[in-house]
């Protein structure tokens, strides 16, 4: 176990972050040619209707118009738009325009002009005559009898055997039960039934949704696009089209953020048609409207825990019950209400488990993945759960936490039942430092001094809350990432991978993982990284899978070019290859000898035996080994207004060998401080006709530097043995955190439980009025 | 109509439409860290300084700038020669996809060119047009400081 590194665990400069801030043309925006036709998508103004009519004649004929695309000129293809591996989980329930629309915001039809006005004013032109449908705006609504079918075409079906009914609106369903729990809650000492509701989200990355399509000299189409999923797009956008994965090329410039929204093929088949239409280039970007109608959004979910537990302490049985909106399409529907239970269930010690997940669709914005996917909704639930379930134990819920969570070595029949759409991966918990983490943030926080509700009084009062996290790093045999890598006559490295750093940094996390490996500076590493012609394939950025999954392949690929280059070297100082180690850019030799790695390349390439030194390698996982974290906030509430405020906020996690700790300490407060917006602030508001209020930064509230806490990050280092050098996953987990933490604290500070989000200043005040508090 | 100014140090012309954005027309002279996230006020990612201020230029008129003088953050560092806060934002770890960076550096560089350390209070209250969703701001806020007490350099 080699714990002294030369790159890693080294705060060193993200490497694109210089020319990032110089303003250098990076994003898909920047490199679109000026002769670009734009495109503007006409949206249903309805929930659920038909589309008795369309007539785009009139629209095709007006100035700059060079094509329509609607349900009657494209082909009929039911896919997913969902980005993951294939055959994909999610329904496909989905076709490039259809006959009938879904939700206020779903496509209709999209014109190509020389202008956005000119494609705006075609827009107008387009004739369509709808029959309104009844419509579905809510879980409850979705799952009535005789309720509206919202997917009643004949071809929807999911791909994969799954339950999928959607007859009665179900976009999918996962259980399963470990023993009985309704005798394990009878043979409790304590028992809590609880209900949780989660709302809707929006991921707002600052850049939204862009694509251009271009056709290059050999016909074939090259889209550029801000995603997440280079390879996942190719393939989707040929299925779509219908035309062969060889004829698309698919580019990831620098991304303006994706935090799961860009891991759904939205925008780029429709830019790929117009092109191949028009043999034009074509641009598309989402205004901020569209973004949040008309894009992906966190899935609202239902969650029932029931959680009993003996005199001692110990949980005996935990039932988790979840229904998710999955909206108007299935996109993640099964993977995300799994990933609720999946991924927190194994957090908890018990003999007895039970959970059944579902998703149902309705007439609203479509769900998604959403960073911490499905596993921010129920941490909010069961961490929630737990601290009024210590409070009635009458134990501190730190204490409550420290004796029932799980420790290194342990395993949970839940790694086995649930998996991606497939059974899952038995494993056993490796590296884990959650106890070290609470402890840690306890002290930090001073949980010492919370008190009780009951003895604070005043205007302003104060609390302190805390929540156990647990997520995973990647989709343990399901994902894959590919790296290769060759010297250069200097002695640097050109690394071509398909993983796709979409802000993250993990172009700079992966390049250390090589330089480590291969004994060199860092910056002889020249990364290139997502496109489909010239790097390798990988998954793509999302499943907290990149540093894990993609840092194994890095590291197998540098050790094959080791092993190359020690074998030149030794051909070069007469010597045997197992006498010599790479450091410093050198290979060293018995006695004190040496050669350089440029020598090395120079002999290779130009002097003798000459070949590339080079490899391409690959990695899968066989476990999807847990980032644990503890968060503890502070915070306090104005009892005349029930305003919440964050003072201070506190995340302790352990997320194996931080490989750049300062990147892994952004990836944690850029999360948290997501978490808290969605703690308190963001919130979707809808007319009763399903159209969504405030879809603007100016009415959904994202926060500032002015709204923060100070948030303080404590890497708390373990060392998972099958990650590269002892490396696990950071950038989800921070996300679940500060729900359960601040509504925690809330109880803490005037004894009210929030067991529905937002926390604004109406329901906080609301809940102490109905309850007495003030 | 035309209109003449100058843009990060060289004089300017450029024909314009009258109800051209400054920041469609700064992007067609190819000045591409001018962003734009929402397009309406809202996100601070189109920031340029215009006679000093930092502005939002998705809410101006290119016509408005006739005259004047526009600094975008092009102008104020290079990757040999970056400005302390851009040297201040990499070396803390603070740039994340970046997308906001161009105009939150501009709105920055405005508040230090009058008063060269400002308190973070200060810094937060001029920055709060800014919408950055990947940091949480807090390595922002550090670098920010490093600016301010003269630890940047
Ligand atoms: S684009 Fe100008 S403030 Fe958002
Ligand atoms: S760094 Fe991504 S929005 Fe600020």
């Amino acid at each position: 176990m080699k714990k002294n590194f030369n790159v890693v665990n080294k705060s060193v400069r993200k490497i694109d972050s210089l020319s990032l801030i110089t303003g250098k043309p990076m994003f898909v925006g920047d490199l679109k040619p000026a002769d670009a036709l734009v495109v503007k998508m006409l949206w249903s103004p309805h929930a659920h209707a038909r589309i008795v009519s369309l007539d785009a004649s009139a629209a095709e004929k007006m100035p700059g118009v060079h094509a329509v695309l609607h349900h009657g000129n494209v082909p009929r293809v039911l896919h997913t738009t969902a980005g993951q591996g294939f055959p994909e989980p999610s329904p496909y329930d989905s076709v490039m325009f259809d006959n009938k629309v879904r939700h206020v915001g779903d496509r209709v039809a999209a014109v190509a002009a020389e202008t956005a006005e000119q494609a705006a004013a075609a827009l107008k032109a387009i004739k369509v005559v709808y029959e309104e449908l009844p419509a579905v705006m809510s879980i409850e609504d979705a799952m009535k009898p005789g309720a509206p079918i919202i997917h009643d075409e004949p071809d929807a079906h999911a791909a994969i055997p799954v339950p999928y009914e959607p007859e009665r609106n179900l976009a999918a369903r996962v259980a399963m039960d470990v023993g009985d729990l309704e005798a394990g809650l009878k043979a409790s000492d304590v028992v809590l039934d609880r209900e949780y509701y989660t709302d809707y989200a929006q991921h707002c990355p600052i850049e939204p949704h862009v694509a251009m399509a271009q056709i290059a000299v050999d016909g074939r189409i090259v889209i550029t696009t801000s995603t997440q999923v280079p390879f996942h797009v190719r393939r989707i956008v040929a299925q779509v089209l219908q035309i062969p994965v060889r004829r698309i090329r698919v580019i990831k410039p620098r991304i303006g953020g994706g935090f799961g929204a860009k891991q759904e093929v939205l925008l780029e088949s429709v830019v790929a048609l117009f092109a191949l239409r028009t043999g034009r280039a074509v641009y598309w970007k989402y205004t901020r409207e569209e973004e949040f109608v008309s894009s992906r959004t966190r899935h609202p979910e239902k969650m029932r825990v029931r959680v009993g537990a003996g005199k001692d302490g110990k949980i005996r049985a935990i039932g988790l019950d979840c229904i998710s909106n999955s909206g108007a399409y299935g996109a993640h529907a099964l993977t995300v209400v799994c990933n609720s239970g999946s991924k927190i269930l194994p957090l908890y010690r018990s003999d007895i488990i039970h959970f059944v997940g579902e998703s149902v669709y309705t007439n609203l914005p479509v769900g998604g993945a959403y960073r911490g996917y499905g596993a921010t909704q129920s941490s909010f639930a069961i961490d929630c759960h737990m601290d009024e379930l210590a409070e009635q134990l009458g134990m501190d819920s730190l204490e409550f936490r420290r004796i029932n969570t799980v420790r290194s070595g342990e395993t949970s029949p839940v790694f086995r039942a649930l998996g991606e759409g497939k059974a899952g991966v038995e494993q056993s918990v490796g590296s884990c430092e959650l106890e070290r983490c609470m402890k840690l943030g306890a002290k930090e926080i001073g949980w010492k001094r919370r008190g009780r509700w009951q003895d604070k009084t005043g205007r302003f009062r104060r609390g302190i809350g805390m929540a156990a996290l647990m997520q995973g790093s990647s989709i343990p045999e399901i994902d894959m990432g590919a790296v290769s890598l060759k010297i250069n006559d200097d002695g640097s490295f050109n690394m071509l991978m398909g993983a796709t750093d979409i802000g993250t940094g993990s172009d700079t996390v992966l390049a250390q993982i090589a330089a480590e490996t291969l004994g060199c500076d860092l910056d002889k590493l020249i990364v290139y990284s997502s496109d489909t012609d010239m790097t390798p394939f990988d998954v793509g950025a999302y499943a907290s899978s990149t540093t894990y999954l993609t840092g194994m392949a890095v590291k197998n690929t540098a050790e094959k070019v080791v092993k190359q280059m020690k074998d030149v070297a030794a051909a070069m100082m007469e010597c045997s290859a197992k006498d010599i180690s790479l450091s410093d850019n050198k290979a060293h030799g018995p006695g004190g000898r040496s050669v350089t790695f440029s020598e090395i390349a120079l002999r290779a390439l130009y002097g003798t035996d000459q070949f590339q030194i080079g490899a391409i390698s690959s990695a899968i996982s066989h476990k999807s080994p847990s980032p644990f974290s503890a968060h503890f906030a502070e915070v306090e509430v104005d009892t005349q207004t029930g305003k919440v405020s964050v003072l201070r906020y506190v995340a302790a996690v352990d997320c194996g060998t931080a490989i750049n700790p300062k990147l892994s300490e952004g990836q944690t407060e850029g999360g948290v401080l997501n978490g808290i917006s969605y703690a308190l602030t963001e919130e979707y508001r809808f007319s009763p006709k399903g159209r969504m209020l405030n879809s603007s930064f100016l009415h959904y509230k994202i926060m500032t530097m002015r709204d923060k806490p100070e948030i303080k990050t404590i890497l708390v280092p373990s060392y998972e043995k099958t990650g590269p050098y002892g490396a696990k996953s950071v950038s989800e987990i921070c996300i679940n955190g500060p729900m359960p933490s601040i509504a925690n604290a809330i109880y803490n500070a005037v004894g009210v439980r929030m067991r529905s989000s937002p926390f604004t200043p109406e329901r906080v005040w609301r809940a102490m009025k109905e309850q007495g508090r003030i | 109509m035309n209109i003449a100014f100058t843009l990060n140090g060289k004089p300017q012309e450029l024909t314009i439409s009258p109800n051209e954005k400054l920041t469609e027309a700064l992007r067609r002279l190819g000045v591409y860290s001018v962003k734009t996230g929402c397009n309406e006020g809202a996100c601070g990612s189109c920031v340029v300084n215009v006679n000093g201020r930092a502005v939002k230029s998705c809410l101006m008129y290119a016509a408005q700038v006739d005259g004047g003088c526009v600094e975008t953050v092009e102008f104020i560092g290079s990757l040999d020669n970056p400005h302390p806060i851009q040297s201040a934002l990499v070396e803390e770890g603070a740039v994340q996809c970046g997308f906001c960076m161009g105009g939150l550096i501009m709105s920055a560089k405005a508040v230090f060119d009058k008063n060269p350390s400002p308190t973070d209070e200060e810094l937060a209250i001029h920055l709060d047009g800014h919408l950055c969703r990947c940091t949480g701001y807090e390595k922002i806020q550090s670098a920010l400081r490093k600016v301010s007490s003269g630890a940047a350099s």
